[in-house]
């Protein structure tokens, strides 16, 4: 068999449809022979950045490689410090994390949602994720002050408290969303042509997702019930009531319908902790008392903490840390090391697409070149998110 | 339901004299030393044990003890009692020729985090199926930005 066969295929890195990445593919007539992606097109270097600042300004560095959910990936930066300065939050305040960081896990499912459906040509429910999203970030920014960089969880507890009314305000956006679901099942989810195009396209079996090592969605999709939340409950979830989603297919159907399930399982979160909630401090004690007087006891009426001045000269002790959540696209792991200075000496961030990226090149060939858009939107990889 | 002590004896029974130092930081945490001719050796049996992915590969440099630290986070999908622990596997390069046999033919899910380190540490992982850069420019001909002598080049009004 002559090499003449095969014929080279670029894809991207211009967006949309690769999305900021490339793809250098070999093709033989229409099935792919070999895959490899190419990335890098948005690498920001955030871990060396991370090295020459302070603890603290690595908050709002970590949220810029995933738009659609900055509270998780804050989350987990903030609990691997949490272990080196030997602090905790209040209860009210692991409340208020796991809250935002729910809102968001369902604004990314519809985010990847609604991606997948333009990679599909479905127009319709790209415009309807990304349309009903706009309630999940309305919800956000109420809570936090902003729509998608919230910067809210800071070491020791959260930035704000809950609103008045924020229960009801939740319950209306979980029955809305209910119905819509509902709607996306008949346009999206059971359409003929979406199911064509996904079942069966795009398999990673249990054993080869293990040793491929995939996070999140894409995970339990292949049949492995691995959940931070369960695996090593953080926040609240130790006292929520939910469900692993996990489908056995693994294939691309199957991703979708996770995703879909999770969004569910989030919402019954959601439920829980607006009805839960405990009373209390949002920032723990030792920090409460850095913040001067005055400024405390309007913080305490507001319902807002003004970040303490000495947050800027946070000294985590010598030594090491690591920490993991399970954010909407999968699990990030954060590795600190700290010499007991004001910035950590090394600071090693694996987002969940990093993760996700060596499927790409084990999972697409033998498909055709038309299934790339298919696989591609339902393993929801984010370039950002990987090149940090 | 096995304990971190439980899961720390297990690994020290089944590594043996392999491994120099094994530590265990509550509520999760197992870090293991090893020498770099060791850790093939070490991996395959962590593997065996039921260690069956990887979570990070981080290369951390200390140029005043002309060493690369490299670090493997491991942990388990098939059993939910090592799924609770991270082991840290660590072993330290020498600086100026900081090469280690790849791990990939142990755990597949390394060949990208392996690769990110090369790309960005220097290290050269022996064996590994494309050790190519991966985030940084094809033409890149500075030092890998991750050592501590390369500084970030200030913009703006300061520079």
């Amino acid at each position: 068999m002559s090499e003449d066969r095969f014929m080279q295929v670029l894809i991207g890195p211009q967006h949309p449809g690769s999305g900021h990445m490339r793809f250098i593919v070999k093709m033989d007539g229409d099935i792919i022979n070999e895959f490899e992606p190419d990335i890098g097109y948005v690498h920001r270097s955030v871990e060396k950045i991370a090295e020459s600042k302070r603890y603290i300004q690595i908050v709002p560095l970590v949220e810029r490689p995933t738009l659609a959910d900055t509270a998780n990936t804050n989350l987990g930066y903030v609990l691997a410090l949490e272990k080196l300065l030997g602090i905790d939050a209040p209860p009210r305040a692991q409340y208020l994390r796991t809250l935002l960081a729910e809102i968001n896990r369902i604004h990314s499912h519809l985010y990847g949602l609604g991606i997948h459906g333009i990679m599909l040509g479905s127009s319709t429910v790209f415009m309807w994720c990304f349309a009903d999203r706009e309630i999940w970030i309305e919800l956000a920014q109420e809570l936090t002050g902003a729509r998608i960089t919230y910067s809210y969880i800071i070491p020791g507890g959260v930035r704000r408290d809950l609103p008045d009314g924020f229960g009801g305000k939740i319950s209306k956006a979980v029955a809305y969303m209910e119905r819509r679901l509902k709607d996306y099942e008949k346009i999206f989810i059971n359409n003929p042509v979406v199911t064509a195009r996904l079942i069966g396209i795009g398999t990673i079996k249990r054993e080869e997702a293990i040793r491929l090592g995939i996070v999140g969605p894409n995970l339990r999709a292949s049949g492995v019930k691995y959940d931070v939340r369960k695996v090593e409950p953080y926040c609240a979830y130790p006292e929520m009531d939910f469900d692993i989603v996990v489908r056995e297919e693994g294939d691309a159907y199957a991703r979708v319908l996770v995703r879909v399930d999770e969004i569910k399982q989030s919402m019954r979160i959601l439920k829980q902790i607006v009805e839960k909630i405990p009373n209390g401090p949002i920032l723990n004690e030792a920090y409460l008392k850095m913040i001067p007087p005055r400024l405390r006891e309007r913080a305490e009426q507001k319902g807002m903490v003004k970040i303490p001045a000495t947050f800027i000269n946070l000294k985590p002790r010598k030594g090491e840390a690591v920490s993991r959540v399970e954010t909407g696209r999968g699990e990030v792991i954060y590795y600190i090391v700290s010499d007991g200075s004001t910035n950590p000496y090394r600071f090693r961030f694996v987002s969940p697409s990093l993760r996700n990226l060596i499927a790409f090149k084990y999972v697409m060939p033998g498909h055709r070149l038309a299934d790339i858009p298919a696989i591609y939107g339902s393993l929801d990889y984010f370039p950002p998110d990987a090149d940090r | 339901m096995k304990s971190l002590n439980e899961i720390k004896e297990m690994v020290e029974k089944e590594l043996g004299s392999l491994a120099i130092k094994i530590v265990s930081e509550v509520p999760n945490v197992i870090t293991i030393n090893v020498e770099v001719q060791n850790l093939f050796e070490v991996a395959s049996k962590l593997n065996h044990m039921g260690f069956d992915h990887v979570k990070a590969v981080t290369g951390t440099d200390y140029p005043a003890e002309k060493k690369i630290e490299l670090t493997y986070h491991v942990s388990s999908y098939t059993d939910m009692d090592l799924a609770k622990v991270i082991i840290a596997l660590k072993a330290r390069l020498d600086r100026s020729n900081p090469k280690v046999t790849s791990l990939v033919k142990v755990w597949p899910s390394a060949e990208y985090l392996e690769r990110e380190t090369y790309d960005l540490v220097g290290v050269i992982f022996e064996g590994h199926p494309k050790l190519e850069r991966l985030l940084l420019p094809s033409d890149w001909d500075q030092i890998p930005p991750l050592l501590k002598e390369f500084k970030i080049k200030t913009e703006g009004i300061d520079a």
